[in-house]
């Protein structure tokens, strides 16, 4: 534990005095032992990745693995699922559709759409399936469609769940099918009244009897008032069999994607946390997702820190808060979480979880934009992150934002590219 | 009888689409007020009562205000420039107060961007002051139009 302090942030810039640049790329990680305070002038800090083409190129891997783009021209591929046989599930989706609450979200959305695909919501899975192995995905079909924005994705046994942003539904599933052979039967509905935050992140429990879902909060912090907050900002356990519902542990902004320690068998989530607090406030995260807890949102932040924002203030809650595990860099946007297969070859990669970070927009110096790995050891973060995929901005321009996170059996890293509307596959050279 | 001017027109010997054109604009000026009035107020309301839905509400209302005084002050800003042989007097001070009114409008629309209570407690402080703003302006350049109308 000691030597994870060590590796404590180096807030670079905040210890200069007077200076009020942004740390740079890659300093807040891990474990926070000093947050700067709140900071912000009269208008947020705002750079929206310009969108380019990949015309060709690809993202950086580590020596000793190559990439390949395996299905392009997907409708925002979101999430994927890779199925036993080696099939890889696309769930591609757009949902949201929040209503404008104040002038800001009309000059807001404009603006943060340029920084995203003009592709629209598949509302859809689609499978890809490499069958003589050699890395090439040959085929490809539509196994469902008119589903509404599909993102989370989890198999048990021979059903099928995708989280909709409304709704958990199920198909049934044979290995090597192609095409779901009837219509989605729904498991629970899921809170989806504005849906500010759509996402709906699915994993299943280790023994196959719930499902977690992860439900993102209606608001930054709370403006659209708290009525609207009922059952938001929490990971919901789902009985598989009877679609039972229960909150499973609260106060987590937004769990956009979760996992499971194969280790511990325990429960992980990446959340992305408030914005306009300034540029290294408040970190994103990845933590276990312990039963009951209190993550803080939204009336603290990173434990018991008050954001002042929220009135009425409620003390007993910042006194339950939490501190999250492992911080990822402020506003750099973790969409994606999953964790090294057991048996991985390669000894740099062989424990811990692969986070995609779709980067940043409320800060002046972007980060994120990159997948990255946390090292584990016993089934806790061990280390300071590695880079795993990089290249996602080259000259001020932006060609993909890495979203959903897989590792398929073979050993390779499936990410989704929201932007690009690609799925990589980052495999192990031989 | 400045009353009886503004319905008849042209005692000032003004010519009446002229009248009429300066009566608009008055019009317009003034109706940025009980906007501005209600962003005030709704900034009070959710001061006292915590009820979000107040500083989102106040947000709309200063953003109404703001753009009949931005109307306002581009009208000002015209009649200046194309007719500068009426230049009187006090004609300059009313737009003057409109150029105020704008900035200061601006400035609280930006402060009520933030998310809840991070807009206090410069959002009712800006509110008084856009609302005083704007008050003077309306009564400098009524005044105007009143004092031309009995001359």
């Amino acid at each position: 534990m000691k030597a994870y302090l060590a590796l404590a942030l180096s807030f670079a810039c905040a210890a200069l005095a007077g200076c009020s640049e942004e740390a740079a790329d890659g300093t807040q990680f891990g474990a926070v032992d000093r947050l700067p305070e709140p900071s912000g002038g009269l208008m947020p800090s705002m750079t929206i990745a310009e969108p380019a083409a990949w015309a060709g190129k690809a993202p950086h891997a580590p020596e000793g693995f190559t990439v390949t783009a395996v299905a392009t021209d997907l409708l925002v591929p979101r999430q994927t699922l890779v199925l036993p046989n080696g099939d890889i599930l696309v769930a591609e989706g757009k949902g949201g559709g929040a209503p404008v609450l104040t002038p800001k979200d009309y000059i807001a959305g404009f603006i943060k759409a340029k920084g995203t695909t003009k592709a629209k919501s598949g509302d859809r899975l689609t499978l890809l399936r490499d069958a003589d192995g050699d890395g090439k995905y040959e085929g490809r079909w539509v196994f469902a469609e008119g589903l509404d924005a599909p993102y989370g994705l989890a198999l048990i046994g021979s059903h099928l769940f995708v989280a909709n942003q409304d709704a958990l539904v199920r198909f049934d599933y044979q290995p090597g099918q192609t095409r779901a052979s009837s219509s989605a039967v729904t498991v629970a509905l899921l809170p989806s009244a504005v849906n500010h935050h759509w996402t709906k992140a699915l994993v299943a429990s280790p023994d196959g009897r719930h499902l977690y879902v992860g439900i993102g909060s209606n608001s930054n912090v709370g403006e659209r008032g708290m009525e609207i907050e009922e059952n938001r900002a929490m990971v919901w356990e789902v009985d598989a069999r009877t679609g039972a519902t229960r909150p499973y542990a609260t106060g987590l902004r937004n769990p956009t994607a979760l996992a499971i320690e194969p280790r511990q068998k325990q429960l992980w989530a990446v959340v992305n946390e408030r914005d306009e607090l300034g540029p290294n406030l408040v970190p994103d995260y990845l933590t276990s997702v312990r039963e009951h807890a209190f993550y803080g949102w939204p009336y603290a932040y990173w434990g018991q820190n008050v954001d002042p924002r929220v009135r009425p203030q409620d003390d007993a809650k910042v006194r339950k808060s939490v501190v999250p595990d492992y911080a990822l860099q402020s506003h750099s946007a973790p969409l994606g979480v999953a964790f090294a297969a057991a048996g991985s070859a390669d000894s740099r990669f062989a424990e811990g979880a692969f986070v995609g970070l779709h980067g940043s927009w409320n800060r002046s110096v972007p980060v994120g934009y990159k997948v990255i790995f946390v090292p584990f050891r016993d089934g806790r973060p061990s280390g300071p992150p590695v880079d795993f995929l990089t290249g996602f901005q080259q000259d001020g321009k932006t060609m993909g934002r890495p979203v959903g996170v897989t590792v398929d059996p073979r050993g390779a890293v499936i990410v989704a590219d929201d932007l690009s509307n690609t799925i990589w596959r980052v495999a192990p050279s031989r | 009888m400045a009353v009886n001017s503004l319905v008849s027109g042209g005692p000032d010997g003004l010519p009446r689409n002229e009248a009429t054109t300066l009566r608009m604009h008055a019009v317009v000026a003034c109706s940025s007020l009980p906007l501005f009035l209600g962003t005030l107020l709704s900034d009070w309301a959710y001061a006292s009562t915590y009820q979000v839905q107040w500083t989102n509400f106040a947000d709309w209302l200063n953003a109404g205000g703001l753009m009949l005084a931005v109307v306002a002050l581009v009208w000002a800003a015209l009649a200046e420039i194309s007719q500068p042989w009426r230049r009187s007097g006090r004609r300059w001070l009313a737009t003057a107060l409109l150029a105020v009114t704008v900035v200061l409008g601006t400035l609280n629309a930006f402060v009520h961007a933030k998310d809840g209570w991070a807009a206090m407690p410069a959002a009712p402080v800006l509110s008084l002051l856009v609302l005083l703003a704007a008050a003077a302006a309306s009564v400098v350049g009524l005044a105007r139009l009143g004092g031309r109308a009995q001359a």
